[in-house]
C-alpha cells in the first residue's frame, strides 16, 4: 500500500539494530554454553566472562558496580522482583506500606495492586495537569509503616519526567527504599546511582534498539530484597533461570551504540513535531510538559476525534503510532495517564503518542504532521462533537 | 502480509463513509453513547409520513473504525424501509453487510444499530405512535441489558450468562456480574450497564455489582 513505512512507537518496541546482532550472534553458535564458574570448562568459563563483561558496561551506565546489576527478562519482570522482592523482605521487619503514583506503567501498578490484594496497604499519588509527583504529598504520606515508594523516571505515554533527585532525598531521609522505574529514560535522560538516592531501576533494551526479552534490575548493595524467582543461583541468588547471554551481550552493546548526539537529534524531532502539529492542527494540545518529558515522546491530544480512527488511518499512510484510547488498549480502557492527569475520557480517546528513535528523520516528521493534518481535518467533518466551539473554522 | 482486523468492506466504509452529516429540521434524531465510553454516534431521519418508510438517514461519529463504519451501514440499510422494518435490523445484519465485525468490537459498532432504533422511536414519540410507559422490571432491564456486549465473546452479556442476578426495588435497580471486580473489562462492562439502565424514566439509582 505505502512504499516506505515510518514507525514513530518506539516507547513500545525498537528495531533492533545490526550492530547488536553481530554482537550477539557467536552467542547462540560458538560460545552457547551455559555460564559456569571459573572451574567449569572452557566454553562456560568464557560465557561466564562475556556475562560478567556486560554486566559491567550496564552497571557502569547507572553509576553502579557489577554486583548491584542484575539481568532479567525485561522491565515487566524487573519491577516485579522490586516492588514484590522488598514487600516479601521487608513485611515482618518493618511494614506494609507501599507508595506508587497514580501513572505508572502497569508492571509497577499492576504488582502493586496484586500486593494490595494480599493485604499490602498501597497509596497512589495523585500528579498534577502536568504529571508531576507533589513533593509534599509524598512526604506526607510516608509513615513508620512504609516500606517502598516507586515512583517512574519519566512517564510512558506523556514523557514527563519527575525529579527523582528530590524524591530519593526524601526518601533517604524517611528511611524508605526508593525504586524507579527507568525503561523509558535509561540511555536518554542521565540517572547515575551515585548522585541520586534511588536504591532500585529497572532498565529494558527493548527501548534501546535492544533485544525483546532483556532488561535488568539495578539493586544498590544492602537493599534488602527476597528473592523472587526462585531455581538456581544464578544472578547473585535473586534471579534464578539459566542467563540469556547473547540478550546481556546484545543489551550491553545496544548501550555501548546510544550517543549524546542522538538523543539531541531525537529531541529535534519531538521539538519539530510538538511545534507544528499545535501551530498547524487546530483544536490540539500537548500532554505533559513542554520540556521536562522525555527527549524522544510527544504526545497531543485532537479534541472531537478519536484515536483508533486516526492509528487507522496513519496506518494506511503507513505511520504507527499509538493511542490513550480505549478502543485501541485490551481492556477497552481509556488512558489511566490522561485521567490521571485530569484529562476527561475524551482527552484520552483523542490523544496520540509519537515516539522517535534511531531510524527516524526530520523527513518523517514532515511527513507525519501532513497525513495528520489531513486525517483530523476529514474525521472532524463527521463527528459530532465540538460543533458549538467554533469548529466550523477549521473547514 | 498484514491481517486486518477488518474486512474490505468495513475499511471501504471506514475511510469513504455514506450519509455522513446531520439532516437539518430531521423527523426523528438520537444519539447514543458518550465521549465517556469512547464511541458516540448521531443518527438523523427523515420519514415520508404517506408510506411510514425512510426517506432519508445520516449520521454523525465520533469513533473508531468499527463506530463510524455502522453508521455508514446502518444508513444505507435503512434508506427505503418503513419504520418497523427498519427498527428491526439487527447488529447481526449490520455486521454481515459489512462482511463482519471484530468481535471485541461489538459495542462499538453496535451504538449505530440503537442510534437508527432510538432516531425511529424518537419520531414515534413525537408523532404520537408510542404506547403508555411501561414500569421497570426485571424483564425490562434484562432486555435492555441484551445491548450490552460481552467483549470477551462479542456476545450479549445476558446470553453469556454474565448476569447472575437482578433487583429491582423502588426505582433501585442492582444488577450482580459474574465477574472479578478486577477483571480486565469489569470497569467497562459496569460502565454500559450504567449507560443502558439510568436512562430508564422510572429509575433512580443503578448499582453493578461484582462476583468476587
Amino acid at each position: 500500500m505505502v512504499d516506505k513505512s515510518i514507525y514513530l512507537d518506539n516507547a513500545a518496541a525498537t528495531r533492533l539494530d545490526e550492530r547488536v546482532l553481530e554482537a550477539m550472534r557467536p552467542y547462540f553458535f560458538d560460545t552457547y554454553a551455559v555460564a559456569t564458574s571459573e572451574f567449569g570448562y572452557s566454553q562456560g568459563i568464557q560465557a561466564r566472562e562475556r556475562l560478567d563483561e556486560a554486566r559491567g558496561v550496564l552497571a557502569n551506565a547507572l553509576g553502579a558496580v557489577p554486583e548491584e546489576f542484575v539481568f532479567t527478562s525485561g522491565s515487566t519482570e524487573s519491577s516485579n522482583i522490586a516492588l514484590k522482592g522488598v514487600a516479601l523482605a521487608l513485611l515482618k521487619k518493618k511494614g506494609s506500606h507501599i507508595i506508587v503514583s497514580r501513572i505508572e506503567d502497569f508492571p509497577v501498578l499492576h504488582s502493586a495492586q496484586a500486593l494490595e490484594r494480599q493485604g499490602f496497604r498501597v497509596t497512589y499519588l495523585d500528579v498534577d495537569g502536568e504529571g508531576f509527583v507533589d513533593l509534599d504529598r509524598l512526604r506526607d504520606s510516608i509513615t513508620g509503616n512504609t516500606i517502598l515508594v516507586s515512583i517512574q523516571h519519566a512517564n510512558q505515554e506523556i514523557g514527563t519526567i519527575q525529579d527523582v533527585e528530590a524524591i530519593g532525598r526524601i526518601c533517604r531521609e524517611k528511611e524508605v527504599l526508593f525504586h524507579t522505574d527507568a525503561t523509558h529514560t535509561f540511555m536518554r535522560v542521565p540517572l547515575d546511582i551515585k548522585k541520586v538516592a534511588v536504591d532500585l531501576v529497572t532498565v529494558s533494551a527493548h527501548t534501546i534498539h535492544g533485544p525483546k526479552g532483556v532488561g535488568g534490575l539495578c539493586i544498590r548493595q544492602g537493599t534488602q530484597i527476597a528473592k523472587w524467582m526462585d531455581g538456581g543461583f544464578q544472578e547473585f541468588n535473586l534471579r534464578a533461570g539459566l542467563e540469556n547471554i547473547p540478550g546481556a551481550v546484545g543489551f550491553a552493546r545496544a548501550v555501548e551504540l546510544v550517543t549524546p548526539e542522538e538523543t539531541k537529534r531525537l529531541q529535534q524531532m519531538r521539538d519539530l513535531l510538538i511545534g507544528r502539529m499545535l501551530a498547524e492542527i487546530p483544536h490540539s494540545i500537548l500532554n505533559g510538559h513542554r520540556s521536562k518529558r522525555l527527549p524522544q515522546n510527544a504526545n497531543i491530544t485532537f479534541h472531537y476525534v478519536e484515536g483508533e480512527s486516526i492509528t487507522l488511518h496513519l496506518d494506511m499512510h503507513g505511520i504507527a503510532v499509538s493511542t490513550g484510547s480505549a478502543c485501541f488498549s485490551r481492556s477497552l480502557e481509556a488512558s489511566h495517564v490522561i485521567l490521571g492527569i485530569g484529562g476527561d475520557h475524551e482527552r484520552a480517546h483523542g490523544s496520540i503518542r509519537f515516539t522517535f528513535g534511531r531510524y527516524n528523520s526530520m523527513e518523517d516528521v514532515d511527513t507525519t504532521v501532513q497525513a495528520l493534518a489531513e486525517i483530523v481535518q476529514e474525521l472532524r467533518k463527521i463527528s459530532p462533537l465540538g460543533k458549538d466551539s467554533g469548529k466550523e473554522d477549521l473547514q | 502480509m498484514t491481517t486486518f482486523p477488518y474486512s474490505d468492506i468495513v475499511l471501504e466504509h471506514f475511510r469513504h463513509p455514506r450519509n455522513v452529516g446531520k439532516i437539518e429540521n430531521a423527523d426523528g434524531k438520537a444519539t447514543e453513547g458518550s465521549p465517556a465510553c469512547g464511541d458516540m454516534v448521531s443518527v438523523y431521519i427523515k420519514v415520508d409520513p404517506k408510506t411510514n418508510t425512510i426517506s432519508d438517514a445520516k449520521f454523525e461519529s465520533y469513533g473508531c473504525a468499527s463506530n463510524i463504519a455502522t453508521g455508514s451501514i446502518i444508513t444505507e440499510l435503512a434508506k427505503g424501509k418503513t419504520l418497523d422494518e427498519a427498527k428491526n435490523i439487527t447488529w447481526k445484519e449490520a455486521s454481515d453487510a459489512l462482511g463482519g465485525l471484530p468481535k471485541i468490537k461489538a459495542h462499538c459498532s453496535v451504538l449505530a444499530v440503537e442510534g437508527l432504533r432510538s432516531a425511529i422511536q424518537n419520531y414515534e414519540e413525537r408523532h404520537g405512535l408510542v404506547k403508555e410507559k411501561v414500569p421497570t422490571t426485571v424483564e425490562v432491564v434484562r432486555q435492555r441489558l441484551r445491548r450490552v456486549v460481552n467483549p470477551l465473546t462479542g456476545l450479549n452479556v445476558v446470553r453469556t450468562n454474565l448476569v447472575q442476578d437482578i433487583e429491582v426495588e423502588d426505582g433501585v435497580v442492582t444488577v450482580l456480574i459474574d465477574l472479578p471486580e478486577d477483571h480486565q473489562f469489569a470497569n467497562t462492562i459496569r460502565e454500559e450497564v450504567l449507560e443502558k439502565i439510568e436512562t430508564l424514566w422510572d429509575v433512580k439509582e443503578v448499582a453493578v455489582k461484582f462476583t468476587e
